[in-house]
């Protein structure tokens, strides 16, 4: 299942979600006809039953999708969307077809049977037709239609990031969390997607970095053959390297439970890595790689975005100091030897 | 050469079956063992350590049943090397006879030196040291001086080695060597490799201290050492081949990451179970970036396994790993108002001053961080 995933949303996005495209969606358009070709092909829910055309596909084989989709910028709340359904399943809601995102931060407050509050930079909020969020113990599913007011932002990279507020709405569904599931649970799955999504935008800019150096000519030679620019290419290879491993551990060791350990880890390699490869990037490409038409830009603004998303570097490695050093000095090497048995308690955001 | 070759990869249950027993056997050995010393990792010698090992059938693994081996997995490798570098075991009286040697003669000895080198190598027994390094040879080894002229029924060996690890303490030493001259063969032709008995006359060992007063290195000298034909490992003249393959081997594993790990040992025990904000901040990201580097090994050792050339994986995680363990001191050196003691102080303070001396040779030893970078971008197509 994994290498037809692969092979085709990688054929998909290439296709469909070129520099221009990413370009007209930071502008305001919604993308639909690429959601469309994703919803022809069932990628929105891959991870879902069967019954309801999914595929259900785990973890381990939505990585490619969630990191391709970080390789080609998709300007779609895809990756959300999966993660959306998986706890509409888990919760036993069902999983939704039409446009759904997540909401990872937010005081939605119970009222009685009805919820008032905003939520915080949601993903394509605008978008959006349904969004799942947490609110106490409790799933829960609504309709964007119940919105009483969405506030525009967005990220570095143009995504949209908005705020959405709700007065004593209906909710189109909520359940219990499955026992032994966290209520950050979408702070946790958040922040699994955007270090594959920044693990495949590093993919990508490391071909286009040394793409680059290969073709352009200084002092009568291409600019590959200088050591300084040799040295830094290595550097961004390995941070490449290690963000893609980071982030595929992150999601094979997820599967009814998310590795929340792993995930920690993975998301501190990947902002990390992201960190040091943007900086390379734009090095590497001199002058070129700061114009809005040389498309740089479009993979280091999300890096530099993706990083600080569903928790940054310092709060994932907070939390994770915390479980180390409480767990103490013995216990230290076998938690590495055996990190995916650990499930890291995860503090809201805001509260490291 | 491409970012996929770093796939996750898990160690296989039957590997990880052995994990228990030898951390069961490192926790005996090791019960009285000074933190300092444990710092010395894969620097600290013990023959008889290394003979334990050899009984446990622990040395050597991955080699055939025929030579002394288990014909063991690369996996079963792994997790017996990081188990003894994570407890901070003195290995390194075997190591290098293990890591290096023993695959080098396997793959280019003849059956008789296969015979009389790897049994004694899997016993903990017989130790190698690597004679590559000149004085005028560092990162460039193409420009070795030192030569072995063919005579009568074998080799006329001169010249001098440096920096050669252990020298003192080997039987054996592995050296590149000239055996044809670069102006005919090339830069990189004309070179062979030998297998040289260190108690032969015209050898001199002399130790080298190092900045922290250790000796681990030394400078070795040839006088007119006569060799018996079979000294010779592999073919004359394709010395630079074998040695680009055996370098691969010693770039590869865990050692290139754990050199430090004994002082997060002691800087979590002195941190205790509540750390401050900065101390739990830069402990979480050690453990996340500990944790990469040893998922990205993994996918080299499943290289390995897989019957693939992990050189290039294996100097991204070399570079990646000398400079993790570069910064653990210089990080943990921040995070407790506790002094760097030689003598005296706390665990932590001993193993701070040594790491601190000992951090500048980890992106040294076994390749340069600019020579690996190089290899690196030669993978990627660049030169
Ligand atoms: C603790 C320790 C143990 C060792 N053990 C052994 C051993 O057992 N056997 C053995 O044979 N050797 C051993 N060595 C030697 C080691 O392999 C060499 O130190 C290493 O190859 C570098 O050579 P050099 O020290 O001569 O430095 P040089 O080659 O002189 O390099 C000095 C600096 O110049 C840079 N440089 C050199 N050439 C280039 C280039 N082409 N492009 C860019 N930068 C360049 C290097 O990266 C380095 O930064 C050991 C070294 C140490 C520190």
């Amino acid at each position: 299942m994994r290498e037809l995933f692969e092979s085709t949303i990688e054929r998909l996005l290439s296709d469909i979600s070129t520099a221009d495209y990413i370009r007209s969606a930071e502008g305001g358009m919604w993308s639909a006809d690429l959601w469309r070709a994703l919803e022809e092909n069932g990628f929105q829910l891959a991870g879902a039953p069967e019954a309801i055309g999914g595929a259900e596909a785990g973890w381990e084989d939505l990585f490619v999708i969630v990191r391709a989709a970080g390789r080609y910028a998709a300007p779609v709340p895809l990756v959300e969307m999966l993660l959306g359904n998986w706890l509409l399943e888990a919760s036993g809601i069902g999983a939704r077809s039409g446009v759904l995102t997540i909401a990872a931060q937010g005081t939605l407050r119970w009222e009685g049977e009805r919820l008032s509050g905003d939520l915080y930079h949601v993903p394509w909020g605008r978008h959006a037709e349904w969004v799942v969020t947490v609110v106490g113990d409790q799933v829960v599913l609504l309709d964007m239609a119940c919105a009483d007011g969405v506030v525009p932002g967005s990220n570095i990279a143009g995504e949209p990031r908005d705020n959405l507020l709700f007065k004593a709405a209906h909710c189109a569904a909520s359940a219990k969390l499955p026992s032994a599931m966290p209520a950050s649970v979408l702070q946790i799955g958040g922040a699994m997607l955007r270090s594959a999504q920044m693990a495949g935008a590093l993919t990508a800019l490391l071909e286009l970095t040394s793409g680059y150096a290969a073709e352009r000519k200084q002092f009568g030679k291409p600019i590959a053959s200088f050591q300084a620019i040799q040295q830094q290419l290595a550097v961004l290879a390995e941070q490449t390297a290690a963000a893609n491993v980071a982030a595929e551990t992150a999601f094979s060791e997820s599967g009814d439970q998310l590795a929340s350990f792993s995930i920690a880890v993975a998301k501190i390699s990947t902002a990390d890595a992201a960190s040091i490869g943007a900086g390379i990037g734009h090095s590497v490409h001199g002058a070129i790689g700061f114009t809005q038409e040389y498309s740089l830009h479009l993979l280091t603004r999300r890096l530099w975005a993706w990083r600080s998303e569903f928790g940054s570097s310092t709060f994932w490695s907070t939390q994770l100091g915390k479980y180390v050093c409480a767990a103490g000095e013995q216990a230290f090497w076998p938690m590495i030897t055996h990190s995916k048995q650990h499930q890291l308690p995860v503090a809201e955001i805001g509260s490291v | 050469m491409s970012i996929s070759q770093f796939k996750y990869s898990v160690i296989p249950e039957e590997a990880e079956a052995l994990r228990a027993d030898v951390r069961c056997f490192l926790k005996e050995s090791l019960e009285n063992y000074p933190a300092v010393k444990k710092a010395h990792s894969w620097m600290g010698f013990d023959a008889q350590f290394s003979r334990q090992l050899g009984q446990k059938g622990w040395l050597g693994m991955a080699l055939p049943k025929q030579y002394g081996g288990a014909d063991a997995s690369p996996f079963a490798r792994y997790v017996i090397i990081e188990e003894l570098l994570a407890a901070g075991a003195p290995v390194s009286a075997h190591w290098i006879a293990d890591r290096q040697s023993a695959p080098l003669i396997l793959r280019f000895g003849t059956p008789a030196q296969k015979e009389k080198y790897l049994p004694p190598i899997c016993r903990g027994e017989s130790y190698f040291c690597i004679g590559m390094s000149e004085p005028n040879s560092g990162s460039d080894l193409a420009s070795i001086k030192t030569n072995a002229q063919r005579v009568d029924a074998g080799w006329l060996l001169n010249g001098q080695k440096v920096w050669t690890t252990n020298a003192q303490h080997s039987h054996y030493m592995i050296a590149l060597v000239r055996t044809g001259s670069q102006a005919e063969s090339g830069r990189h032709g004309g070179m062979s490799q030998f297998i040289i008995d260190l108690t032969l006359p015209g050898i001199t060992v002399r130790p080298i201290a190092d900045l922290a007063g250790g000796e681990h290195f030394n400078e070795v000298f040839f006088d007119n050492v006569r060799l018996d034909a079979d000294a010779l490992i592999g073919e004359e003249g394709k010395g630079w081949d074998q040695v680009t393959a055996e370098l691969a081997f010693e770039r590869s594993g865990p050692e290139r990451f754990l050199s430090s790990i004994a002082l997060m040992h002691t800087a979590l025990a002195l941190i205790g179970p509540r750390p401050d904000a900065l101390q739990a901040r830069d402990i979480g990201r050690i453990t996340a970036r500990l944790l990469t580097l040893r998922n990205m090994s993994l996918a080299v050792t499943q290289q390995l396994v897989d019957g693939n050339n992990p050189a290039w994986a294996a100097s991204c995680v070399k570079d990646l790993g000398n400079v993790f363990e570069q910064e653990l001191p210089e990080t943990l050196q921040l995070l407790l108002e506790e002094q760097a003691q030689v003598n005296g102080g706390s665990d932590h303070a001993q193993v701070l001053a040594y790491l601190t001396q000992m951090a500048p040779s980890f992106s040294l030893r076994g390749g340069t961080r600019e020579i690996l970078r190089g290899i690196i971008a030669r993978g990627l197509g660049l030169r």
